[in-house]
C-alpha cells in the first residue's frame, strides 16, 4: 500500500503543473504569419506565445466581428478551475498520506480518478462552448460577413482538438505541457489505485 | 605635360586590347558548366549567408544586400533624405541632416565599416561617412537606421574615413583636402605651407556607440586619401596614404603626379592618446554639428559642439612617421596580422609592401631619409617588405582572405589579381566589368577575412545590363574564392555608387534585429498609446493632430475647424505591435514627403493648408485588406472663420 500511496502524491502533486504551464495552446498561422500567433490556455487566463500575439490576433478578429478574447476576469471559469484542481490535488495528496498509514481502502484512489476524470470532461465541454462562442457570436455590423456556399453565416471557432481551416488561418488546438502532466498524474493515481488493490490482495 | 598624359592612354588602351581577349573567353563558358548558378542560388524563403553593407556613393545612403544572391534588401537613409520612409523630411529626422552649414539634404557616402572586438567583425554598429559637408555617421544594426551623425571639423573632403580600430576605440576620419585651419580669407596659391589636414580620431562609447570627437592630429597640406588601422601586432598604429605630397593647388592630375614617391604616414594614435593625456593638445575653437536620434523619443537632436583637442603632429615626436610609397598611392591596406602594409600607388607599375616589423626598427635605429615639416621619412629600402612586379595597371585597393592571400583591385586594367604575402608571386587574375574600384571580402578588413566570397565594385557599366539609358547603376561582381583561381559567378547592379562595402556573417546579426518598438517605452512627447488619447489642439495658428493609426483607420479620421494660414502638425503614432505591419499618411497639397510610421514609433509632418475645402488623407502603406479605407477628411474654412476645432472617428 506505501509504494501505491507515494504514487498517489505524486500524481496529485503532477496537477499542481496547472499552475505553471498552459493546460492548452491555439496556434493560427496564415501566409502573412509564416511564425504562427498562438495562445496559451492556462487554468488562470489566455496568454499570449509572444507579447503582443493576443492584441493581433484581437487586431485580426474585429474584421469578422468576433469579441476580444476574454481576460481571467470576465470568465468564470478562470476563478473556479484554479480552486477545483487546488482542492483536487490537495484532496489527492491526503489519500495519498491516508493510504501510506493504512488508514484508507485503495478505492479512495479510484473514486478520486473518477471525480477528477468527470471534472475534466466537465470542464473540456465548458472549454468547447466557449470556443463555439467566441467563434459565433459576431458583431452584427461586423466589417466581413461572410457566409457558406448555402449562404449561412460562417462561425470562427478554433477545433478543440486538431486541425481547421478558417478563412486564411489555419487553426492548431492541441493540449500543452500542463494537460499532459494532468493525464500523467491522473495516469500514476490510477495505477496507485492498481497497485494498492493488488499488494492488498496479495 | 603632355607626354606624361599620352603615356597614360596608350597603357590603358593596351591593358584593354590586352585583356579584352581574356573576355570574350571567359565569357563563353556558361554558368551551368561552372555551377556558378548553383553557388548563388539561395532558394525562394530561405536566406542568404551573408549582410553585405554596400555604400551609395553618390546617393548618400546605405544599401543592405544579401550574399551571395546578390539580393536588395534595404536601403537605409544616411546622408540624404528619403521621402520613401520621411527620412529627413519627418520633424523628428530632420536634425539627422543639420550641420554648421544648415540642413543639408544630401552626401556622397563613402566607406562602411563595422565595428570590432579583439579584430573581430562584432555586428553592434556599421559607421559610415559623408565625404563632401565631412560627417561620419553610425547605424544601429539592430534597427538598421542610422542613430547618428558627427560632422568633423577642419576637414574637406570626409574621404581617408571612416575606418575602426580593432576594438571600435575609435572611428577614425581623415581629410581628402588640405584647407587654412582654422578657415579663413587668404589668397588659393597660398597652399603651400598654409594648408593642413585633419585627422580625427572619433571615441566610441563601448555601451551606447555615441561617438565624441576625442582629438585631431594635424598634418602637413598633403592629400590623405584612405586609411585602415593597424591589427594584431601593429594595433595602436593607423596608416594614411597620402598624394599631392607636391602641395598643388591647381591641375592636381599633372602638378600632385610629379613626386616619384608620395607617403603613407603612420600615425601612432596610442602615443597621441598620451600626449592628450598629458595634457600636451591644443584647444581650438570649432562649430560642429552633432545629431542624435533617440531611439526612446523616437526624435532626433542636433546640437552644436563649439571645441575640437588638436595634436599639431609637427610638433611632437614619435607620434608620426612617412613611409615613401611610389606614386600617389590610393588604398591603404593592412594584413590579417597586421605585418603588412600596402600602399596601392595608382600610377605605379608595382605594387608596394611595407613591413610593420622593418618600420618599428627603422624608427627604432633612425633611418631617416630627411623630412617633411619635421616629420621623419624612413628609407624606403628599410621599411620595404616586398614588391609584386608587374601585375596590372592602376592599383586601387586590396583585401585579404586570412589564408595568405592578397586581392587588388586595378582599375585601368579592369581586373582582380590574386597574389601572395611574403613571396609577392601572382596567383591569378581575372577580369571584372568595368574598371573597378573597390573590392570586398567579408571581414577583409579585420584579422579573421572569411574566404569565401570577393565582390567587386565597378565603376563603368556599360553593356552588362538591358540598357536603360545614358545613366547606369554600378555593376557589382562576385567571386567564388574558395579554389587556387577566382570564379565569377554573379553580377548585380547596385544604387548609386558603391565605393566600398563591408559584409558580415548573417547569423552575427539577423536574430537581433528589431521587428517593432514597443508603444509600452515610446516616449515621443506627441505620442498615444490608444485611441482614447488621440485629441487636436490649437496653440495660436499652430494645430496638433495626436494621431493613431491602427488596421485599417486613423483616430480621428475627421477634423474641422482647421484654417487657412494654419500650421498643422500631423503627430501620427502606429498602434500596431505585429511585426511588418507599417502604416504610411500623406496629405493632398502637404510639401513634404509622406510619413512611413513602423509599430510602436511616433511620427511628424507639417502642412500648411492654404486653399479653403475639404481635404483628404490617407495611409500610403498597403496595411491591410481594409487599406483603401483607410483614410480621413480635414475641412479647411477661411482665415476669418469662427468655427470651433472638433475631431471624430465614426462620428463620435
Amino acid at each position: 500500500m506505501k509504494k501505491s500511496s507515494i504514487l498517489m502524491i505524486i500524481g496529485s502533486l503532477l496537477l499542481f503543473g496547472l499552475f505553471y504551464f498552459p493546460l492548452w495552446n491555439i496556434e493560427l498561422g496564415a501566409p502573412q504569419y509564416p511564425i504562427p500567433l498562438g495562445m496559451n490556455i492556462y487554468i488562470n487566463g489566455i496568454e499570449g506565445v509572444e507579447e503582443f500575439d493576443l492584441q493581433n490576433i484581437d487586431g485580426l478578429n474585429h474584421y469578422i466581428g468576433m469579441k476580444t478574447i476574454p481576460k481571467a476576469d470576465q470568465m468564470w471559469e478562470f476563478t473556479v478551475f484554479p480552486i477545483v484542481i487546488s482542492c483536487m490535488s490537495i484532496i489527492g495528496i491526503v489519500l495519498g498520506v491516508a493510504g501510506y498509514f493504512n488508514k484508507i481502502k485503495p478505492s479512495y484512489f479510484l473514486f478520486w480518478f473518477i471525480t477528477m476524470g468527470v471534472l475534466g470532461l466537465l470542464g473540456m465541454y465548458d472549454f468547447n462552448l466557449w470556443l463555439i462562442d467566441y467563434g459565433s457570436d459576431l458583431d452584427p455590423h461586423a466589417i466581413m460577413k461572410m457566409v457558406d456556399p448555402q449562404g449561412n453565416p460562417l462561425t470562427y471557432e478554433p477545433p478543440l482538438f486538431g486541425h481547421r481551416k478558417i478563412l486564411n488561418f489555419d487553426a492548431y488546438s492541441y493540449p500543452h505541457i500542463g494537460a499532459y502532466l494532468m493525464a500523467l498524474g491522473m495516469l500514476l493515481t490510477f495505477i496507485a489505485y492498481w497497485v494498492g488493490l493488488k499488494s492488498k490482495n496479495d | 605635360m603632355n607626354k606624361n598624359i599620352n603615356l597614360f592612354l596608350i597603357s590603358a588602351f593596351a591593358s584593354f586590347t590586352l585583356f579584352s581577349c581574356n573576355n570574350s573567353k571567359e565569357s563563353s563558358k556558361g554558368a551551368i558548366s561552372t555551377n556558378a548558378a548553383e553557388k548563388v542560388y539561395v532558394a525562394p524563403g530561405e536566406y542568404d549567408e551573408y549582410y553585405g553593407f554596400f555604400s551609395g556613393g553618390f546617393s548618400g545612403q546605405l544599401s543592405v544586400y544579401g550574399l551571395p544572391s546578390g539580393r536588395l534588401f534595404k536601403v537605409i537613409p544616411v546622408f540624404s533624405q528619403d521621402p520613401e520612409k520621411g527620412y529627413g523630411y519627418s520633424e523628428e529626422t530632420k536634425p539627422m541632416l543639420m550641420t554648421s552649414h544648415g540642413f543639408i539634404p544630401w552626401d556622397d557616402s563613402h566607406h562602411p565599416d563595422i565595428s570590432q572586438t579583439n579584430g573581430e567583425l562584432d555586428g553592434r554598429w556599421i559607421f559610415i561617412n559623408g565625404n563632401n559637408t565631412p560627417r561620419i555617421a553610425r547605424i544601429d544594426l539592430e534597427d538598421f537606421s542610422t542613430a547618428e551623425i558627427i560632422e568633423v571639423p577642419n576637414s574637406a573632403g570626409n574621404h581617408s574615413s571612416s575606418f575602426i580600430t580593432e576594438n571600435t576605440e575609435y572611428v577614425v576620419a581623415g581629410t581628402r583636402f588640405s584647407v587654412p585651419i582654422p578657415q579663413r580669407d587668404i589668397p588659393i596659391k597660398d597652399y603651400k605651407g598654409n594648408f593642413k589636414g585633419a585627422l580625427s580620431f572619433i571615441k566610441v562609447d563601448q555601451q551606447s556607440g555615441e561617438m565624441d570627437l576625442a582629438f585631431q592630429i594635424h598634418m602637413p597640406g598633403f592629400n590623405y586619401d584612405l586609411s585602415h588601422p593597424g591589427r594584431g601586432k601593429s594595433h595602436g598604429w593607423f596608416f594614411f596614404t597620402t598624394y599631392n605630397t607636391e602641395e598643388a593647388h591647381s591641375l592636381l592630375e599633372v602638378n600632385a603626379s610629379q613626386n616619384d614617391k608620395d607617403f603613407i604616414a603612420a600615425v601612432n594614435w596610442k602615443k597621441a592618446e598620451e600626449y592628450i593625456k598629458a595634457g600636451k593638445g591644443k584647444k581650438m575653437p570649432a562649430n560642429y554639428a552633432h545629431n542624435k536620434f533617440d531611439p526612446e523619443t523616437h526624435t532626433a537632436t542636433h546640437t552644436m559642439k563649439k571645441e575640437v583637442l588638436v595634436l599639431d603632429a609637427t610638433e611632437f615626436d614619435d607620434l608620426v612617421y612617412l613611409l615613401p610609397t611610389p606614386k600617389s598611392p590610393h588604398g591603404c591596406d593592412v594584413d590579417p596580422s597586421g605585418e603588412y602594409i600596402i600602399g596601392n600607388g595608382k600610377l605605379s607599375a608595382n605594387l608596394t609592401v611595407h613591413s610593420f616589423t622593418k618600420m618599428l626598427d627603422a624608427i627604432e635605429n633612425k633611418k631617416f631619409d630627411g623630412d617633411a615639416y619635421g616629420l621623419p621619412i624612413l628609407k624606403f629600402d628599410e621599411v620595404l617588405a616586398g614588391v609584386v612586379e608587374q601585375p596590372g595597371l592602376g592599383p586601387l585597393h586590396t583585401e585579404f582572405d586570412g589564408r595568405g592571400n592578397a586581392y587588388t583591385t586595378f582599375f585601368i586594367s579592369s581586373e582582380v589579381v590574386k597574389w601572395k604575402l611574403g613571396t609577392w608571386e601572382i596567383v591569378d587574375r581575372k577580369p571584372t566589368y568595368y574598371s573597378v574600384g573597390h573590392l570586398m571580402i567579408p571581414g577583409g578588413n579585420s584579422r579573421k577575412p572569411d574566404g569565401k566570397y570577393m565582390v567587386a565594385m565597378n565603376k563603368i557599366t556599360k553593356d552588362r545590363y538591358l540598357p536603360v539609358g545614358p545613366d547606369l547603376n554600378h555593376s557589382a561582381q562576385l567571386y567564388d574564392i574558395t579554389g587556387d583561381k577566382m570564379e565569377l559567378i554573379l553580377d548585380f547592379p547596385t544604387i548609386g555608387e558603391p565605393h566600398y562595402a563591408a559584409a558580415i556573417k548573417a547569423d552575427k546579426i539577423k536574430d537581433k534585429a528589431r521587428q517593432i518598438y514597443k508603444l509600452s517605452e515610446n516616449k515621443h512627447p506627441y505620442s498615444v498609446k490608444s485611441p482614447n488619447e488621440t485629441k487636436v489642439e490649437r496653440k495660436g495658428n499652430e494645430v496638433h493632430i495626436y494621431m493613431s493609426m491602427i488596421r485599417s483607420h486613423f483616430t480621428p479620421d475627421n477634423i474641422e475647424g482647421v484654417k487657412v494660414g494654419d500650421k498643422v502638425f500631423f503627430h501620427v503614432t502606429n498602434l500596431e505591435q505585429d511585426f511588418d505591419v507599417p502604416h504610411g499618411i500623406a496629405m493632398l497639397g502637404a510639401n513634404t514627403s509622406e510619413l512611413l510610421v513602423t509599430p510602436g514609433k511616433t511620427e511628424t509632418f507639417v502642412w500648411e493648408p492654404k486653399q479653403v475645402g475639404v481635404w483628404p488623407f490617407y495611409c500610403t502603406d498597403f496595411c491591410s485588406a481594409l487599406h483603401q479605407e483607410m483614410q480621413g477628411y480635414i475641412r479647411v474654412s477661411p482665415k476669418d472663420s469662427n468655427i470651433e476645432l472638433s475631431w471624430s472617428l465614426d462620428d463620435e
